[in-house]
């Protein structure tokens, strides 16, 4: 079976400034792959790169298989792709997207924002929309909230819309970039455990994030990023617990230094 | 005062040219000035370049100006004929679109980055984007600047009064010269344009505070 995500060295520069410096990465179907590294080594860009949000500046991005983006004069060698509106459309409809921020449409309901996708992109009908809407909403527990605006949810409640609307889409992949950076702590269990019973139906995750617990307990490999580059990565139980490399054990140090005794 | 209800039905037919010069401009203004305003916005600089050039060039020209150009200069390169109500309508619409450009421009980029991701993320094409999460947002923001440029093209319709436009004011002129009440009829005059926008700015204070409790 092919894999989920193939990344064959992918570079993205911004102006002068090279975010991801030749990046290889294979995901599988149905597995976790949380990705961490310190706030510029380009985790959030190469979670972006995947559903094209943005346009790698060179390599390839396989998605089931299937290159994404055509070679320039269809020369198979050409290392310039390009990419269709509408391709990219579909990779996106694909591939779902938890954001930081929420990002929920503020001038929808709960539920209208969990339609909208369905709606406009896939073109449900109303009727069959709003149900699986609903079951979306029962799923990651706010089927009382169907009807309430974004303004009147909290961090956590928003979140977890985000991901029903995301899912709504019935995506191959879906990709959190960190989603629960920008809530209060004690709403920050409420998502993770959305995401996890997600992997447990077997849904394939590329997880950005500083929840180090969480990895450690939900990631079926975490890869450490550093200057764009993937500079340690394993199995959670390797990475976390048995670092091998000097920038790993700093950033986890960072992490570690102020624990409960 | 009696003297002056004779005049009621002349005020009428006075107020009807500025009510509806003021609401077809109005109603051509704003879509014109959406359609400018998301060319400003676009990347492409065949959609910017002409927006850009649009809005520069009616913002900066005097209404008066625009009116007497399209009244007096206009006709002589137009194949038809233009009278002064089509003169005035189009001096009043293209300056008025141009500042709704600029209105619409600011309230799309008022709406931040996150919003764009998001519909993108769903796969929704560019159109879809702006017509259902974008602007929906975005005019929202703007109604109290749309509403602003609504009073102030209201008051700018008096100016089609200088190419004998029939509006309220060419009308008050009409009646101060034949009567020789200059001070009665202007001051009426100035009473019912009063009435017609002080309604009007109400409405725009309601409309703020109203958004700003919904924020």
């Amino acid at each position: 079976m092919e894999d989920a995500i193939n990344i064959v060295k992918l570079h993205k520069s911004f102006g002068p400034l090279e975010v991801l410096k030749g990046i290889d990465l294979n995901v599988q179907r149905g597995e976790t792959v949380v990705i961490l590294g310190a706030s510029g080594s380009g985790k959030s860009t190469l979670l972006r790169c995947i559903n094209f949000l943005e346009i790698p500046t060179a390599g390839r991005i396989y998605l089931k298989g299937k290159l994404i983006g055509t070679p320039i004069n269809g020369d198979p060698n050409a290392s310039l792709l390009q990419y269709r509106d509408k391709e990219l459309q579909a990779v996106r409809t694909a591939v779902g997207m938890v954001f930081q921020h929420f990002n929920l449409f503020p001038h929808m309901t709960a539920l209208q924002n969990v339609m909208e996708g369905q709606v406009t992109v896939l073109g449900r009908k109303k009727a069959e929309a709003a149900e699986r809407g609903r079951n979306l909403l029962a799923k990651v527990g706010l089927a009382e909230k169907a009807d309430e605006y974004p303004a009147r949810l909290s961090g956590g409640q928003q979140q977890r819309v985000a991901i029903a609307r995301a899912l709504a889409m019935d995506p191959d992949v879906m990709l959190f970039d960190e989603v629960t950076s920008a809530l209060d702590p004690e709403l920050v269990g409420e998502v993770l455990r959305v995401m996890r019973s997600l992997r447990d139906d077997g849904m394939t995750m590329v997880i950005v994030t500083h929840e180090l617990g969480f990895a450690y307990h939900v990631a079926d490999r975490v890869i450490f990023l550093n200057q764009g580059e993937i500079y340690e990565a394993g199995p959670p139980a390797e990475v976390l617990g048995r670092p091998q490399r000097e920038k790993t054990i700093q950033f986890l140090n960072g992490h570690n230094q102020f624990r409960l005794p | 005062m009696n003297e002056l209800l004779r005049y009621v039905p002349v005020f009428a037919e006075g107020l009807w040219g500025t009510v509806r010069i003021a609401m077809v401009c109005l109603c051509a203004s704003l879509p014109l000035g959406l359609i400018v305003g998301m060319g400003r916005y676009s990347r492409k600089w065949h959609w910017a370049g002409p927006a850009r050039i649009y809005v520069e060039v009616f913002r900066n020209t005097p209404v008066l100006v625009l009116i007497m150009w399209f009244f007096f200069a206009f006709p002589t390169i137009a194949p038809f004929d233009v009278d002064a109500y089509t003169a005035a309508t189009l001096a009043l619409t293209l300056n008025s679109s141009a500042f709704f450009a600029e209105v619409f421009r600011a309230g799309i980029q008022s709406i931040g980055r996150g919003q764009w991701d998001a519909a993108k993320a769903l796969g929704m094409s560019y159109r879809w984007q702006m017509q259902r999460v974008i602007l929906p947002q975005a005019i929202k923001r703007m109604i109290p600047a749309i509403t602003n440029r609504w009073i102030e093209l209201f008051k700018l319709t008096s100016l089609a009064s200088v190419i004998a436009y029939p509006d309220l004011i060419h009308t008050a002129k009409l009646i101060a010269s034949a009567y020789f009440n200059p001070v009665q009829t202007f001051t009426i005059a100035a009473l019912i344009y009063f009435a017609m926008i002080y309604p009007m700015v109400r409405m725009l204070y309601f409309i703020e505070a109203k958004l700003k409790r919904g924020d």
